[in-house]
């Protein structure tokens, strides 16, 4: 569906650069949930905005490819569009739900307003009622009664507004509907009937979600595939209950063992030590080494590639020298006591 | 400077006790309240009691709008009460300002949530920590001293060595960092109770952990009393002895932490264990049953201006009974374990007898299995066999 090849994101030009992302490489398939987490300042907001080309400056994509594969005619690279093109292809077929979206509704508008605005934008031969009856439709798919239309922002509830950016966001049918953090500022209560009410939804409309978060618990719940980032790299990448029940990458391990479960029997909590790197100063090697409890020799000297490794389920991938790749794997001394087994 | 004396005290002493505290704001008025008799308030808190005693984390869990913050509020003397009284080892205290509110507040401390804001941008770490430490007198004489005090009080929230971040400007430091150096100026205070509001939801997981390791670590090595605000009610059964839930301003279940979190027995507790993310329930159990499930927990808190009669969660109650809307609920034991209590009516066998549980609940679905309350409340096993 999306295939992103190779992006690299900097911020600033010249000397001067930090690079945010660091050719990743990502698949979403057609109708399924791709989860993103890592800590702030991982990239992971950074690579949303650099495959939807709304990069705040001085936020540069400096290389890759973002292939939009549609089910009739070629692909598209969405970085090699034109601006006509782009204002087409934004919201028709990718669509974003914000980070703090409650706050992206213009206050001096109402709703109808807003809703009618991003409809007519996209199909300017469409009628008044129509667009009003469209309007009416999409509140009510996400479970907001049609006579909040007239209504002003600040008349809504936290919980009301995140859910009509949920339906602006499904005004157009999109294929693709990325959501950075779209719960973050909501409760515990409301977050689970907003993603119960978009798990639903996806099976009606069969859109696919980048979900992207730092909450883990969260994603392993929701997702079907996961990918972790680090440093600007994805570190590892696998279906939602692998990725739980046996994480390769230490980082993804660290990030399990640092929410307290509330169900089940107590679990012991071991965090990460340390805080993230800087960007400007990354260590060499692998990104996490500084970090790492079972860092050895070739993690400070080297990058691990991302891969399938060797020891595993080849439908999961892991940058990791404790898990080299199967066939490229370089002649590396493995340590004596490879821990395969994580608690 | 010194630490508490702590021998003298025995431990699990009450140091701050609220009682029956009421918070109400009021509301700026239209014209024609003027001529009205009430005038319009939003009811923050109402009635709310508990203790805070040494050595002992209590968690007040809640949604945003339920007044948790409002409670470290008033315990914090930044805003008066409407009513009910704040006692300080059992002595009344109401002080607004000047010495008084000075000596309260070298015993009690606040932590904020966002330390982003809490810190100021154009002063140093220094300068932070030196305040609380003059004002309260506890930076001994000369700078020798102080500098002393300074270190001593980097090291004790981990940030060594102290010579590398005395002299950073707040936008030096990580989000942990900074998090710490609030802990370590309400530390400067040397206080007895600290208030936690929301110390970790600004921080990222990986950070979370470390800081609620090193309030846990300071409770004990210091004997405070701290009162941990949060919304996250799983970090409340790892880290607090003692868990409250408050509702639309009012408590609604206390108990010690592993029951509340485990045995739930307010419904609205129950939703709340509920919709907390479990990755024990991997992919696919958001289906159309979860969220019909969802759903029957659905609605919003009340308006609390215009609070709903009786139990204020009854409008969202499944099991709502006709007294609920007339009469607001008690604190009723829940005999599962010593010290758990709710303020639900479904524990008052009187009441459950006189009139079947959902009888005016909002949607009443006679699917939905009773409480453990009158299906035998002796056998409540843990949550995964109720299921």
């Amino acid at each position: 569906m999306l295939e992103i090849r190779g992006l690299r994101v900097d911020y600033g030009l010249g000397d001067q650069a930090v690079r945010a992302v660091h050719d990743v490489d990502l698949t979403l398939h057609r109708g399924e949930v791709l989860g993103l987490a890592g800590e702030s300042g991982s990239g992971k907001s950074t690579l949303a905005y650099g495959l939807t080309r709304l990069l705040p400056p001085p936020g540069v994509v400096a290389g890759g490819q973002v292939l939009h594969h549609r089910t009739d005619g070629p692909p598209v690279d969405v970085l090699a569009l034109t601006p006509a093109q782009l204002r087409a292809y934004r919201w028709a077929e990718t669509s974003i739900v914000f980070q703090g979206a409650m706050n992206s509704l213009n206050p001096v508008h109402k709703v109808s307003t807003q809703l009618h605005d991003v409809i007519r934008a996209h199909e300017p031969d469409s009628t008044r009622a129509g667009r009003r009856a469209r309007a009416r439709d999409l509140l009510r798919l996400v479970g907001i009664s049609a006579d909040r239309l007239d209504s002003y922002p600040h008349q809504l509830s936290g919980g009301m507004r995140q859910r009509v950016m949920i339906a602006m966001a499904l005004a157009l049918e999109p294929q693709v509907v990325i959501m950075d953090e779209p719960t973050t500022a909501l409760d515990v209560v409301m977050q689970r009937q907003i993603l119960g009410q978009l798990a639903e939804l996806r099976r009606k409309l069969g859109f696919a979600v980048l979900f992207i978060t730092h909450d883990l618990s969260l994603l392993v719940e929701f997702s079907d595939r996961i990918a972790i980032m680090y440093g600007g790299r994805i570190v590892e990448e696998a279906p939602a209950a692998q990725l739980y029940g046996r994480a390769l990458h230490p980082y993804t391990d660290g990030l399990l063992h640092s929410f307290p479960a509330l169900h089940g029997p107590r679990r012991e909590l071991t965090g990460i030590p340390g805080s993230p790197p800087d960007l400007r100063a990354m260590p060499t090697g692998c990104a996490f080494h500084p970090r790492c409890p079972r860092a050895f020799a070739p993690c400070a000297g080297e990058l691990p590639p991302l891969g399938p490794p060797a020891d595993d389920d080849p439908r999961r991938a892991v940058a990791c020298w404790l898990h080299p790749a199967g066939a490229t794997a370089p002649g590396r001394p493995i340590p004596t006591a490879e821990p395969t087994d994580h608690p | 400077m010194t630490l508490s004396e702590s021998g003298a005290a025995p431990a699990g002493e009450v140091v701050l006790e609220a009682v029956g505290l009421t918070k109400h704001f009021p509301v700026r008025g239209r014209l024609r309240d003027l001529f009205s008799r009430t005038p319009a308030v939003v009811h923050a808190v109402d009635d709310v009691s508990f203790a805070l005693r040494r050595g002992r984390v209590t968690a007040l869990v809640g949604e945003s709008g339920s007044g948790k913050s409002t409670v470290a509020r008033l315990l914090a003397q930044l805003h008066p009460r409407t009513a009910g009284d704040i006692r300080l080892h059992g002595t009344s205290t109401r002080v607004r300002g000047g010495r008084r509110f000075r000596s309260y507040v070298r015993r009690v401390q606040l932590i904020l949530q966002d330390p982003f804001a809490s810190l100021n941008p154009v002063h140093t770490v220094r300068y932070h920590l030196t305040r609380p430490l003059r004002i309260h007198g506890t930076a001994g004489r000369g700078a020798e001293e102080l500098e002393r005090a300074l270190a001593d009080l980097l090291t004790r929230v981990s940030l060594t060595p102290p010579e590398r971040y005395l002299d950073a400007f707040p936008h030096e430091l990580s989000g942990g960092q900074r998090q710490r150096v609030a802990i370590a100026r309400a530390l400067g205070a040397d206080p007895e109770v600290l208030l936690a509001d929301e110390p970790v939801s600004m921080l990222d997981v990986s950070i979370r952990l470390g800081v609620l390791n090193l309030l846990q670590d300071l409770k004990d090595r210091l004997d405070l009393a701290i009162l941990y605000i949060t919304h996250d009610i799983a970090s409340a059964r790892y880290f607090a002895d003692e868990t409250i839930v408050m509702y639309a301003g009012r408590m609604v279940e206390g108990g010690d932490s592993e029951t509340v979190t485990q045995n739930p027995a307010h419904p609205y507790t129950r939703l709340l264990t509920d919709s907390a993310p479990d990755p024990e329930r991997i992919t696919g159990a958001l289906s159309g049953a979860d969220a019909a499930r969802a759903d029957r927990g659905g609605g919003e808190p009340p308006s609390l201006i215009s609070p709903p009669a009786g139990c204020r969660f009854h409008p969202r109650c499944p099991h709502a009974m006709r007294r609920c809307v007339a009469d607001a609920p008690p604190r009723l034991t829940v005999g599962d374990r010593p010290g758990h209590w709710t303020a639900c009516w479904l524990y008052d066998p009187a009441t459950v007898a006189a009139d079947p549980p959902g009888s005016a609940a909002p949607d009443a679905d006679p699917t939905v299995p009773p409480p453990p309350a009158f299906a035998g409340r002796a056998d409540t096993g843990p949550r995964e066999e109720a299921r």
